[in-house]
């Protein structure tokens, strides 16, 4: 109320030639002020782009070898242009633009690249309507690995062959007997965890159970809390989204649970999820549950955690110069079993170039190429043979570890839901996400069950 | 006659690219709420009735977003409201470097919502978060607090970016009422001796009503609808969906066009309910 108080007052000082002016011409004075204050507004942005200063250069790679020749390349569609969703912004650009140059050199086929959008169901979301429209416009595409089933009726069945590739990987990409993706590289959950703190207090081996990951967790982060208030035990994905479904499909497996899909309410599935709930504020940031994969990584790499569940590429930006955890940290096999992801190539059923989009396919995936990026940029391989490779090894020597989780990997079951799989993954970390955040585990999972089944109704 | 035949003439053309934009969505998002349409499907459109309405009745999501919806509305208009009104008053009266500080307040209008709202986010973080590094610093708060995670904090926390955004808004529309009411009448009651808290009740106030009705009007539609600010901060986390993050989930990313219409005409209805009491409260006719 004292504002209005000055405002009377000094309405009263005015001039009495300004007030005139407000009573005749209202309206102009308002454009004016709305011009003079966007004028301001523009001042300001500038001011303020001036004294921030400018972001560092994006993380692109750089590259120290020129992608493998085409093998056995095919100069019949030379001249075609091709239209590809290919490596979102960022790290895999380079690697991108390298590998199209390789190519339209060696097939003469142009490439017409669009990185993917950013996040994958906004990229889900454009190809649905690339594919609702019938549209030409897009050849190849790059498709998460649990979307094969929801896509196949828009994708072109590839007579590429599958041997020496990943068996769980090659079932997951063939809907109805017929092959409609090639996986190119793919993730992992791994779990990993500060050697140097491990060693401190006295602990030989990264944890082999979630018992023994919760005790060292528990007793690192009591005796580190005091010296940084930050630090905490055990971070993980623990936001609303799709990196919910595989770390708590994760704790549901690996604790005897069952499948997402049929047993999500079983005994020993609530048991995991309660315990998961457990966690947060007390082993794990209270946080955790606005945490996606670079949130996570954040706080690992930024030396405040003892522990984290995450993909592969961490072990390349963790080993960065410049981190607080170079060569501090390493990686093990999650207790229990780790789900599986990666990125896959596909061909468009509304493409006009089926075969020459079949040849980029069959480039982006075969094995000089999957060497090639693994060894450049830790995009590991989907071929089995290649993680005996002694050049991998030496660069990534958690390599060795990975055949044995691949052989115990859980895949998230997009086959058998097909066009349903968004839907059904969401109802389920929606019901794990309630159970975090305090609900009734059993009441919770219950109707994610009940729920499943009902989505899950022919 | 001529003179009516000529003016519909005029208004032809606005009439047409009303029908267009605004009419002919709503018509189709109406008729598809009655089907089982997909979005990327070949399957067959089946005409279902009203059935995607009784799903949506008997839906505990539906509740929990238009429980939500209609909580951040009140809140943020209440918040929103009285520190716009006071803003205004103070940009509208005179003293040095009022041009800086109306564009100032103007800041945080200007930066779309899906920025400023991840800001906020960076801002609230429980480990890097500006907050809690001040709140450490001086000695505030004993630990760093989840704002965006906690569900003690996590509405809160949300209402204030909506509020910290739109307040500006709100100030910038009730400045303009301020501005065409004119001096002389302050002058008369400086006269007849009314206290400035009196000015304010029987004068600023009455006269500032048709902006006011046009920005509670403006405000708690927009509120009804919010999107950006939930999506960003916390996407579909459970009881913090809204009405509109909900009909998105369900429309794009579950592909159900039929049950998506369903909810975006809920909210169509809901709006327009609003809007009617407004009307009914304010006696606004025109």
């Amino acid at each position: 109320m004292g504002t209005s108080l000055a405002c009377a007052h000094t309405r009263k000082l005015a001039p009495l030639a300004e007030q005139a002016q407000y009573l005749a011409l209202p309206r102009v004075e308002l454009t004016v002020f709305v011009v003079r204050a966007l004028l301001w507004v523009g001042f300001i942005v500038f001011l303020a782009n001036l004294t921030v200063p400018a972001p560092p250069p994006s993380t692109s790679a750089t590259l120290r070898t020129t992608p493998p020749p085409v093998p056995r390349p095919d100069r019949r569609w030379a001249g075609t242009t091709l239209t590809y969703y290919g490596e979102r912004p960022g790290f895999g650009m380079a690697f991108e633009r390298a590998l199209l140059r390789q190519f339209e050199q060696d097939t003469g086929i142009r490439v017409n690249y669009i990185p993917r959008p950013l996040s994958a169901s906004e990229c889900y979301a454009s190809y649905q309507r690339v594919f609702q429209a019938r549209s030409p416009d897009v050849d190849v595409m790059m498709v998460d690995v649990v979307w094969p089933g929801a896509l196949a009726p828009h994708l072109v069945p590839l007579s590429l062959s599958t041997e020496g590739f990943l068996p769980q990987l090659v079932e997951n990409s063939m809907v109805d007997g017929k092959l409609v993706a090639m996986p190119g590289y793919l993730g992992a959950g791994l779990l990993y965890y500060r050697t140097d703190l491990l060693q401190r207090y006295g602990y030989e081996g990264p944890p082999r159970s979630f018992d023994e990951l919760e005790q060292m967790a528990k007793s690192i982060q009591a005796g580190e809390k005091p010296v940084n208030p930050r630090f905490v035990g055990f971070v993980w994905q623990g936001y609303t989204y799709e990196g919910l479904t595989c770390n708590a499909l994760e704790w549901q497996v690996s604790q005897g649970g069952g499948q997402m899909l049929d047993q999500v309410d079983s005994p020993e599935a609530l048991r995991a999820f309660s315990r998961a709930a457990g966690w947060i504020g007390t082993i794990s940031p209270a946080g955790v549950t606005g945490y996606q994969e670079e949130d996570v990584r954040n706080v690992f790499e930024g030396g405040n955690a003892a522990f984290m569940r995450h993909w592969p590429y961490c072990y390349a930006s963790g080993n960065a110069p410049g981190s607080p955890v170079k060569g501090r940290f390493e990686v093990a096999p999650l207790p229990g079993a780790s789900v599986l992801g990666g990125w896959e190539w596909a061909v468009s059923a509304y493409s006009r170039h089926p075969q020459a989009a079949e040849q980029l396919v069959a480039y982006q995936t075969c094995l000089p190429v999957q060497r090639w990026r693994a060894v450049e940029g830790a995009f590991l391989p989907t071929r089995p043979e290649l993680y005996k490779d002694p050049e991998l090894l030496e660069r990534m020597p958690f390599c060795a570890i990975m055949p044995e989780v691949f052989r115990q990997a859980i895949t998230r079951p997009s086959t058998r839901c097909r066009d349903l799989y968004n839907e059904a993954s969401s109802i389920y970390f929606q019901g794990v996400a309630t159970v975090l955040q305090g609900g009734d585990p059993a009441a919770s999972m219950g109707r994610v069950r009940r729920d499943l089944s009902e989505l899950m109704q022919p | 006659m001529e003179r009516r035949r000529l003016a519909w003439l005029l208004l032809a053309p606005t009439l047409l690219v009303l029908a267009v934009v605004a009419f002919y969505p709503l018509a189709q998002t109406l008729a598809y709420s009655f089907t089982d349409a997909r979005l990327g499907s070949s399957r067959p459109v089946h005409f279902v009735g009203l059935r995607n309405y009784f799903d949506l009745l008997v839906d505990p999501r539906f509740y929990s977003s238009l429980s939500l919806t209609v909580r951040f509305a009140t809140v943020t208009v209440v918040f929103e409201f009285t520190l716009g009104l006071i803003i205004a008053l103070v940009i509208n009266s005179q003293f040095r470097g009022r041009g800086l500080m109306r564009a100032a307040v103007l800041v945080p209008w200007a930066i779309p919502t899906v920025m400023s709202t991840q800001m906020w986010k960076w801002m609230y973080h429980d480990v890097f978060g500006v907050l809690n590094d001040l709140g450490l610093r001086c000695g505030l708060l004993a630990a760093p607090v989840a704002w965006a995670a906690d569900p003690a904090y996590l509405f809160p926390a949300l209402c204030a970016v909506d509020i910290w955004k739109t307040t500006p808004f709100i100030a910038l529309m009730l400045l303009a009422g301020l501005q065409v009411i004119p001096a002389d009448i302050y002058e008369a009651a400086d006269i007849d001796g009314a206290s400035p808290l009196q000015q304010f009740w029987a004068l600023t106030l009455p006269l500032l009503r048709p902006a006011i009705v046009v920005t509670l009007i403006f405000r708690t539609l927009d509120a009804l609808r919010a999107f950006d600010i939930f999506y960003v901060m916390v996407g579909n986390r459970p009881h913090y969906q809204t009405l509109a993050v909900f009909n998105q989930q369900v429309l794009v990313e579950f592909s159900r066009v039929g049950p998506g219409s369903a909810i975006s005409v809920v909210i169509f209805l809901l709006i327009a309910f609003f809007v009617f009491v407004y009307m009914r409260l304010f006696g606004v006719r025109e």
